[in-house]
């Protein structure tokens, strides 16, 4: 290849694509979060945990002595990572629609660099919403272990669990659905539904055993739980399905769906960037033209 | 691979004639035998043609006759049914990044990076091509000499949401040059661009031809911008080449004919004639009265794309009739 140059190969380090991703995602982020909506939608997104929390404060678990917006706190947190994650499936398929993919894909390197930026975004998307829900939630829920360093250390292992285990799924989502008025939509209402199951605001063994099994299935009940095993004293699991936090098998349940994402993850990404073509992007433009 | 006996593309105006460049050494682009099928529907039919580094070609035709595929195709974006294609030595289906580092391709921007700023767009795509920098090969392009030449320096700090329909459009262009490719591919360009920024964006493609000597490949609807941009001109209907040449080779080649007009005696003449220099000659050297209103009007490209299209199309019908 490239005979006419005469050059040696190039050797190029596999640390450019990922700082140049890195770049993007920072670039993009920044973009995002100092734009009017972006400023806007983090507003909206963000009062609405604060203001259950609120609302629950002076209110206790039934028999135990842990304040109900205590016990919210961490379902609320976990439940900022799996919509900041499935806002990255978002914006994967709202890219794909404008063209932004197929401008990476134009680029030397760009589509590796673009998949990092994507992720970038994802982990500062989600770091940030957790930080603006914590550190108000903290002060507003009565009885929250604010000095202890397992709690610290306890949320930035869940944290880091939970983006392993929800982000290359969101990713995934994101290359597989056609429309990002799909994931808007049903991806919200769906999600909801699935936090309202999982046990995110009552104990799940209030529902059907088919659906307690499904939920269990899923990564949110265990990054939920997860959450709550490192907020809450050790006799609030007592209200837990075994009475327990299950706090091994919750891990094994995320890397289990870490890995299932990361294995599915290039596969898919590459499929979808092989169908990339300007004509393509025309197309669900015309499309996204007539919706309008 | 069409043969050279396919009636379409001998009769009337012969076989591609600029054929007559080779598949030489200096073919950035050369196409053999490229098919494209969808399903049922053929939408290329064996093309075969080279571009030569440095050359402005300009692809045309009606809708539907296969551009935009044919530019996708040697992009990279899309996989061909059949036929050979060589893109600056390497098939665009497997060729790798370095490959990619010198192709520029100007897409249609919608709204994608629109919380960015023009700066940050344009520093941003440009640090991909920073590897790739050679002694005597400087890349990416000078930031402030780039927003310069597409006349963005003004918007420099302004987010890519907030620019004028034109102003994106200029930006989608320094976007596909900022990496200085060796060779770029435009699809319909200027669609949308007011005269003042369509001049503008003609400037700029007879500069970078010139003076970085960039092979440029354009897809448009615009004949008189092929015309004025291209050294060569292909013209695709039905997912053939029907015509390849320059635009004066086109028209003398189809459209053949110049017209004559005159007037003697109070009495208006036209007579079409391969030789106007000769004829208007022993016209004015003829006895008799004198000659007047002279007038001598060689066919424009409009006039020789739509004979083009024409004939492709009668083909087309009698072909499809005699298949029934």
């Amino acid at each position: 290849m490239s005979a006419r140059t005469g050059e040696p190969p190039l050797r190029m380090s596999p640390a450019v694509p990922l700082r140049l991703g890195l770049t993007r995602g920072w670039i993009a982020f920044r973009g995002m979060i100092t734009s009017r909506e972006g400023i806007m939608q983090n507003l909206i997104w963000n009062l609405v945990p604060l203001a259950v929390l609120i609302l629950n404060r002076n209110s206790a678990l039934p028999g135990l002595d842990v304040s109900v917006s205590a016990s919210l706190l961490p379902g609320l947190l976990a439940l900022g990572i799996v919509f900041s994650v499935m806002g990255t499936g978002y914006y994967l398929t709202s890219e794909r629609e404008d063209g932004t993919l197929l401008r990476a894909k134009a680029l030397p390197h760009g589509m590796t660099a673009y998949v990092v930026g994507l992720a970038t975004v994802a982990v500062l998307d989600t770091v940030a919403s957790l930080l603006v829900v914590l550190l108000p939630g903290m002060f507003i829920a009565p009885g929250v272990p604010v000095g202890s360093a397992l709690l610290w250390l306890g949320v930035l292992g869940y944290l880091l669990l939970g983006l392993l285990a929800c982000l290359p799924l969101g990713i995934l989502v994101g290359s597989l659905v056609q429309s990002p008025r799909t994931i808007g939509g049903l991806g919200f209402f769906g999600t909801m539904g699935l936090a309202v199951l999982s046990g995110l605001f009552f104990p799940v063994q209030a529902l059907w055993g088919w659906v307690q099994v499904l939920v269990q299935a899923l990564p949110l009940y265990w990054l939920a739980i997860g959450m709550r095993s490192v907020f809450l004293p050790a006799e609030a699991a007592a209200l837990e399905v075994g009475g327990s936090w299950r706090t091994p098998l919750g891990i094994v349940v995320l890397l289990v769906w870490a890995a299932v994402g990361l294995a599915l993850g290039p596969v898919l990404l590459r499929r979808m960037a092989r169908r990339e073509s300007g004509s393509a992007v025309e197309a669900r433009r015309q499309q996204a033209m007539q919706r309008t | 691979m069409t043969a050279v006996g396919d009636p379409e593309r001998t009769s009337a105006f012969g076989p591609p004639s600029t054929s007559a460049i080779t598949h030489g050494d200096d073919a950035v682009i050369s196409v053999t035998g490229l098919r494209m099928r969808y399903g049922p529907k053929d939408v290329l039919q064996g093309l075969d043609f080279t571009v030569q580094a440095g050359e402005v070609l300009a692809l045309l035709g009606p809708n539907g006759a296969g551009k935009s595929t044919t530019i996708e195709i040697l992009e990279g974006f899309r996989l061909p049914s059949a036929g050979i294609v060589q893109v600056l030595g390497a098939d665009p289906a497997t060729a790798g990044e370095r490959w990619r580092a010198e192709i520029g391709v100007v897409l249609q921007s919608w709204r994608d990076h629109a919380n960015w700023r023009v700066r940050e767009v344009l520093a941003h795509f440009g640090s991909f091509y920073l590897p790739y920098a050679r002694p005597g090969r400087p890349r990416p392009f000078d930031l402030d000499e780039l927003l310069a030449l597409v006349r963005l320096d003004g918007q420099a700090g302004q987010r890519v949401g907030s620019l004028s329909g034109g102003q994106r459009r200029r930006l989608d262009v320094a976007i596909g040059i900022v990496g200085r490719p060796q060779l770029l591919f435009l699809d319909e360009p200027t669609a949308g661009f007011d005269p003042q920024a369509r001049r503008e964006f003609h400037e700029l493609v007879h500069r970078l031809a010139d003076v970085d000597g960039t092979t440029i490949l354009l897809t448009t609807h615009d004949l008189a911008e092929a015309e004025k941009l291209a050294d060569r001109i292909l013209i695709l209907a039905g997912g053939r080449i029907v015509a390849d040449g320059s635009a004066e080779a086109l028209a003398r080649e189809v459209a053949g004919r110049t017209e004559v007009r005159w007037s003697r005696g109070g009495e208006r003449f036209v007579h079409a004639t391969d030789d106007a220099t000769g004829f208007v000659r022993r016209l004015l050297t003829e006895p008799g009265e004198e000659v007047g209103d002279l007038e001598v009007r060689r066919a424009t490209l409009e006039d020789t794309y739509m004979e083009i299209v024409r004939r492709q199309e009668i083909a087309q019908q009698t072909a499809a009739e005699e298949a029934r």
